[in-house]
């Protein structure tokens, strides 16, 4: 059973999902966001004791003026890790997520021993271009993001009437206000220097990806390799970026690795 | 009424199968399309045109900024306002304006206007547009939902920049400035008058009205389509309780001109269809970054500026382009009559007459905007006194040149000799 909670931070209020029992576990949503029917967190919450907060402006949270740049956004999500009452909980991220996730790690390399990162965000190479999401139309969406585009599509769309109007302006606004807070680290390159700061990591840390990512492609799986110490990379076969939608399970094995 | 000569300054020569075999004219437009040894005629030609509306008596002439852009080949409208400042007597030069979120740091703009402001002797319209999503963003990589922020801070930092006397410190957000000194600064004060482009947020409304700058709505959809944004403004005058002079208020159109409305059909309607056909056909990805518009702006329904009309320009005959109002065109009779609805329906004092329309070639410009100006806008200017009587004076939104102005080329043809000097600076050498 998930629900959704609000804590009060610095900043602002924070709404988070939480739910299941086990080791405490942080889950960082990527730009598309969450909802208490997300797949994933119910496959983590088998085993653990899953806190997800939202960043603000996403779903039916406040926006957060403040939170402007990269230091903001770390800061700010050790603020809620701190509010919830948790100390050296595992740590995964995904996409956007992930990037948070590296740089908490990266900021405090003490207070992190577990993480997980799942296609993170936060490099960039420029023989793999990373495509401009913030130029991608909805319907171009499925295709970048999972492996198999029909079925990706599907979940994308489940339970939506794309033709009404009024789920269209209701689109727009919540686009606006998600992925308008996700371009401040995200727009118009994925990059805010988690390159040089990537060897303070010192946790035991997965790195998780889809073969057939095409958002943010393995190559980058690679990079990351090579900037965290002992990091250790579990590919998934048949998986796009939305590796945490396509292969759930496996998804959730390789994050249980980690205890 | 204040009337200004507007060019786009669109890339004449995108090939006829354009929208089929290229995404966007923005943006990404291919790179092969422009030629660089063409656009030497193209550039001269067009400034060559702005200089012959000043010469018509038009009360400005009108540049604007956009980047990677197939329509506007002028990413820096400073350079295209430095020649017509020196080749032109009295038209303002309008420039509508620069992106002041994209320079680094802004008292750039601040120096440049001033410049521009002093060699035209105080003849200079500001205009601060936020810029376009395709331009501020997805151009020039501003983040989107932190533009308008910066925006903003530009803004206050120029204009104080150009009504403080004594160096500041600036400790903005987005500069960082110890010794804040622009020099030279403009003739006119407090400072040139500041023209908005906005596009139907309340924001902007207000931001305006504070300032007492004029709120222009640039659009390519015609009058008819802006009245619901422009009753919208009108109605944020009145809950303001400031005068609604129509000066507050500026709006784009696209006219034509001819002897009769056939011949400006068989004239002109090749160049409004390569304008609306192949000049606006931008990628929806690039037309508006997420958090580029305030949430707000979002919910009262208002579409991006650059929103094609539903089934896209494509399909709009001419007939349907001049009846719904996207262009005027006509005869001299005709288009005074639209023009005068135009006026009169959205209660605007500065109009940006967008004579050059996409591949237009000079001579029917020339044709047209010389119709304008003789047929029309006596008329039109003739009809502000009894429609507007309190504001016929309102120079609030508008140049004060100085009395006398200097032409540009006033050096003697020879230079002096010797004797000349010496016969010059007799008195003072003390002979």
């Amino acid at each position: 059973m998930i629900e959704l909670k609000t804590v009060e931070t610095r900043h602002v209020p924070v709404r988070y999902f939480e739910g299941g029992s086990g080791p405490a576990l942080v889950f960082l949503h990527g730009a598309g966001g969450l909802t208490a029917e997300d797949p994933f967190l119910a496959e983590l919450a088998k085993t653990h004791h899953v806190y997800a907060p939202l960043v603000p402006g996403y779903g039916d949270s406040e926006e957060c003026p403040e939170i402007r740049d990269m230091l903001d956004f770390t800061l700010h999500t050790w603020d809620v890790v701190e509010a919830l009452g948790l100390k050296d909980p595992i740590l995964v991220g995904h996409s956007m997520g992930g990037m948070i996730a590296a740089e908490m790690a990266a900021i405090a390399p003490n207070d992190v021993s577990r993480l997980a990162l799942i296609a993170p965000a936060g490099l960039w190479d420029d023989d793999h271009p990373i495509p401009d999401l913030f130029a991608t139309l909805p319907f171009e969406m499925p295709a970048l993001l999972f492996h198999d585009a029909v079925a990706g599509a599907a979940m994308l769309t489940a339970g939506r009437d794309v033709e009404d109007p009024g789920f269209l302006q209701a689109y727009l606004v919540t686009n606006a206000r998600q992925l308008g807070m996700a371009g401040r680290i995200l727009f118009p390159i994925p990059e805010r220097g988690l390159q040089q700061r990537l060897y303070r990591i010192k946790a035991k840390t997965v790195l998780i990806w889809g073969d057939s990512d095409k958002l943010i492609p393995p190559a980058y799986a690679h990079a990351f390799k090579k900037g965290i110490a002992g990091s250790q990379l579990v590919s998934i076969p048949e998986a796009g970026h939305m590796v945490i939608l396509e292969k759930t399970a496996q998804v959730a094995e390789a994050v249980g690795s980690l205890g | 009424m204040k009337f200004t000569w507007f060019n786009l300054m669109p890339w004449p020569y995108l090939p006829d199968d354009f929208r089929e075999t290229n995404r966007s004219v923005w943006v990404d437009i291919d790179q092969r399309l422009f030629d660089p040894a063409k656009s030497h005629a193209v550039y001269n030609t067009y400034m060559d045109l702005l200089e012959y509306a000043d010469t018509l008596g038009f009360d400005g002439v009108g540049v604007n900024e956009h980047h990677q852009n197939g329509y506007g080949i002028m990413p820096s409208p400073n350079i295209i306002a430095a020649g017509l400042a020196r080749r032109t007597k009295d038209a303002a030069i309008v420039v509508l304006g620069n992106s002041i979120a994209l320079y680094n740091p802004p008292i750039r703009v601040a120096e440049e206007f001033a410049m521009l402001d002093c060699i035209s002797g105080g003849r200079l319209v500001a205009g601060f547009p936020v810029g376009t999503s395709m331009d501020t963003n997805y151009c020039y990589g501003q983040i989107p939902s932190l533009t308008r922020e910066k925006y903003q801070e530009a803004h206050d930092l120029i204009i104080k920049a150009w009504t403080t006397r004594e160096p500041f410190a600036w400790n903005g957000r987005y500069n960082k400035l110890r010794h804040v000194n622009i020099w030279p600064r403009p003739i006119q004060q407090p400072h040139p008058p500041v023209h908005i482009p906005g596009g139907g947020s309340v924001e902007t409304y207000d931001f305006c009205l504070d300032n007492t700058y004029s709120y222009s709505y640039l659009s390519f959809s015609g009058y008819l389509r802006a009245q619901a944004l422009m009753n919208g403004y009108w109605k944020r005058v009145e809950e303001r309780g400031v005068d609604k002079s129509p000066y507050r208020a500026g709006f784009a159109q696209t006219i034509l001109v001819a002897d009769t409305d056939e011949e400006a059909e068989r004239l002109y309607s090749e160049h409004v269809s390569y304008f609306y056909n192949r000049c606006l056909h931008v990628y929806p990805g690039f037309a508006d970054a997420p958090g580029y518009r305030t949430i707000k702006t979002i919910q009262t329904g208002a579409l991006s500026q650059y929103a094609p009309p539903r089934g896209g320009y494509a399909t709009l005959t001419w007939k349907e382009l001049t009846e719904q109002g996207h262009v005027i065109a006509g005869s001299p009779e005709t288009v005074r009559q639209r023009m005068e609805d135009l006026i009169k329906g959205l209660n605007v004092g500065n109009i940006f007459c967008l004579m050059h329309v996409g591949n237009m070639p000079a001579d029917k410009c020339m044709y047209s905007t010389k119709l304008f100006a003789e047929k029309v806008m006596p008329k039109l200017k003739a009809m502000f006194p009894s429609w507007a009587p309190d504001y016929v004076d309102d120079n609030r939104f508008w140049t004060s040149p100085l009395k006398d102005q200097v032409t540009a080329g006033r050096l003697p043809k020879e230079a002096p000799t010797a004797a000349d000097l010496k016969k010059t600076y007799a008195l003072e050498a003390g002979e």
